[in-house]
């Protein structure tokens, strides 16, 4: 099974490495051939406006927004967090809207505002994840079937899943944190192969709103 | 479960967000914009470009505040600013203003001609300049969480940068192929920490992400950085003093990116204007070059 990593630019060798020690086939995706038999996609940190701008030039979008509603898992971290939103706060253009959140860019500063910290995240069982956050992103609003995956102690949501969609505003390549991975690898093995008696990849009827 | 800012892997991190992409200087809140949409995944704020520093000759400083102030303002990229190799002050005045990462720069005039900056007593992150894998690894260990080679910025000639990063890339290549009984030597041979030796021995890599820095002014410069092992570029006089700076800008971004694929640098080559018009490194009389300022 291969899962794509979203290559434009940023920590893209970080999650290539998470996955191949995992067992899975990483595939850097810069063209949209290179989606061809992927069965997932990871969107990295880096800068937003730098991939915004270089998926329009790369006419990355609509591929991407398929695999998206066709049920393949996606990953966003930090800036792929924001790529994912359906709206994001200020008013700059959505890039793939496939994520029902508000988030908000550069949340808690600039760069001296950079931090780390250890936080619960129940779907990855009792041991806490080692959540670093770089110039991060947060949810600001959470649409209707966005289930929180991990919050602040002060209750700001970090962490979120929508079907498919997973997005958060930190970095578990930077950790060497491989359940987030896993996770999106299982996830994978499913789309790509449905077990019997489940719905096949993309018969189920799919609805991500009028921003589709 | 209490946050700790201003980590390694912060500093770090932050330029790890930074791979594949070009960091633009810029001299104006309009500078930063088109930096901006061209794609920059980060700026540097200074007041004129290496070129014009070397024209203008006398000495060269840590940038207005207020003029780095309006950049930051300008733009939601990281914002990168200058302080002179040793000044610590310029670098503690940088890091009141809150920019996202100082870069202790052989391009302005030294302050100290024997010590750096102590790094790690700082809270924002620093990348330093080297020519050679020792000089990488002295920066590292004052506390320099990012690298770039330094090249002959404000000339436009690649020739210096090639060099820098081929001398890094095979002096990496020639450690790692090492005897861990033949590493105490290296590392006093390449005047290093012996700690960060046996690192870089065992990881075939630097500690620290390295981008390529000074002379490069046509995207095809920026991919051969890139496919020598750059892990993303600087570009400083190269945009803002070619014909074209929108057009040329955006050409080094899609170039750094797809470096190694001939046919799309062609396509993002064509119809770019005159390039900078550049200076022959060979021909600056050593007194003048920058690149030998660091120890």
């Amino acid at each position: 099974m291969r899962i794509g990593v979203l290559a434009l630019h940023g920590a893209v060798i970080e999650h290539i490495q998470t996955l191949r020690s995992i067992g899975v086939e990483p595939v850097p995706v810069r063209l949209p051939e290179d989606l061809e038999g992927i069965s997932g996609l990871i969107l990295p940190g880096g800068e937003s406006t730098t991939m915004r701008k270089l998926v329009a030039r790369w006419n990355l979008r609509e591929p991407i927004m398929a695999l998206a509603r066709s049920g393949a898992p996606i990953l966003g971290t930090c800036a792929g967090m924001i790529i994912v939103a359906r709206e994001i706060a200020g008013g700059e253009e959505p890039v793939f809207p496939i994520l029902d959140v508000t988030v908000e860019r550069n949340a808690f500063g600039r760069q001296l505002d950079s931090f780390e910290m250890d936080l619960a995240m129940p779907i990855l069982g009792d041991r806490p994840v080692h959540a670093i956050f770089i110039r991060a992103p947060i949810i600001e609003r959470l649409g209707p079937g966005v289930e929180v995956l991990a919050r602040l102690p002060d209750q700001r949501v970090v962490a979120v899943r929508q079907r498919n969609v997973i997005a958060i505003s930190f970095h578990p390549e930077l950790a060497g944190e491989t359940r987030i991975h896993r996770l999106v690898a299982t996830m994978a093995a499913e789309y790509a192969e449905p077990r019997e008696g489940t719905a096949a990849a993309g018969a189920e009827p799919w609805s991500l709103g009028e921003a589709l | 479960m209490t946050a700790e800012t201003s980590t390694w892997a912060t500093k770090k991190g932050l330029a790890q967000m930074l791979k594949g992409g070009v960091i633009m200087d810029v001299v104006t809140p309009e500078h930063a914009r088109i930096a901006e949409d061209a794609g920059a995944c980060a700026v540097m704020a200074l007041e004129r470009v290496p070129s014009d520093i070397r024209a203008a000759g006398g000495v060269a400083r840590m940038s207005d505040p207020a003029m780095i102030e309006a950049i930051m303002a300008a733009v939601s990229i990281p914002v990168m600013a200058k302080a002179r190799i040793g000044h610590f002050v310029e670098a503690q005045v940088l890091e009141a203003l809150g920019v996202d990462y100082i870069d202790e720069s052989e391009v302005l005039t030294p302050a100290d001609e024997i010590n750096h900056i102590d790094k790690h007593a700082f809270k924002v992150p620093f990348v330093c300049g080297c020519r050679n894998l020792g000089e990488a690894l002295r920066r590292i260990n004052e506390g320099a969480a990012m690298i770039r080679t330094k090249g002959e910025a404000g000339t436009g000639d690649i020739v210096e940068a090639v060099r820098h990063i081929r001398t890094l890339m095979s002096e990496i290549r020639r450690l790692a192929s090492m005897r861990e009984d033949e590493l105490f030597v290296a590392a006093k041979e390449m005047e290093a920490p012996y700690d960060l030796v046996k690192q870089v021995a065992a990881e075939g890599r630097l500690p620290v992400v390295n981008f390529v820095a000074g002379g490069i002014a046509i995207p095809a410069d920026a991919a051969l950085a890139m496919q020598l092992g750059a892990e993303g570029v600087f570009v400083g006089s190269g945009i803002f003093k070619s014909e074209n700076p929108a057009k040329t800008a955006e050409a080094i971004v899609q170039a750094t990116l797809h470096f190694d694929n001939p046919k799309i640098i062609a396509e993002v080559s064509k119809g770019l204007g005159s390039p900078m018009r550049g200076i022959a490194a060979a021909t600056i009389p050593e007194a003048e070059r920058l690149a030998v300022r660091g120890w």
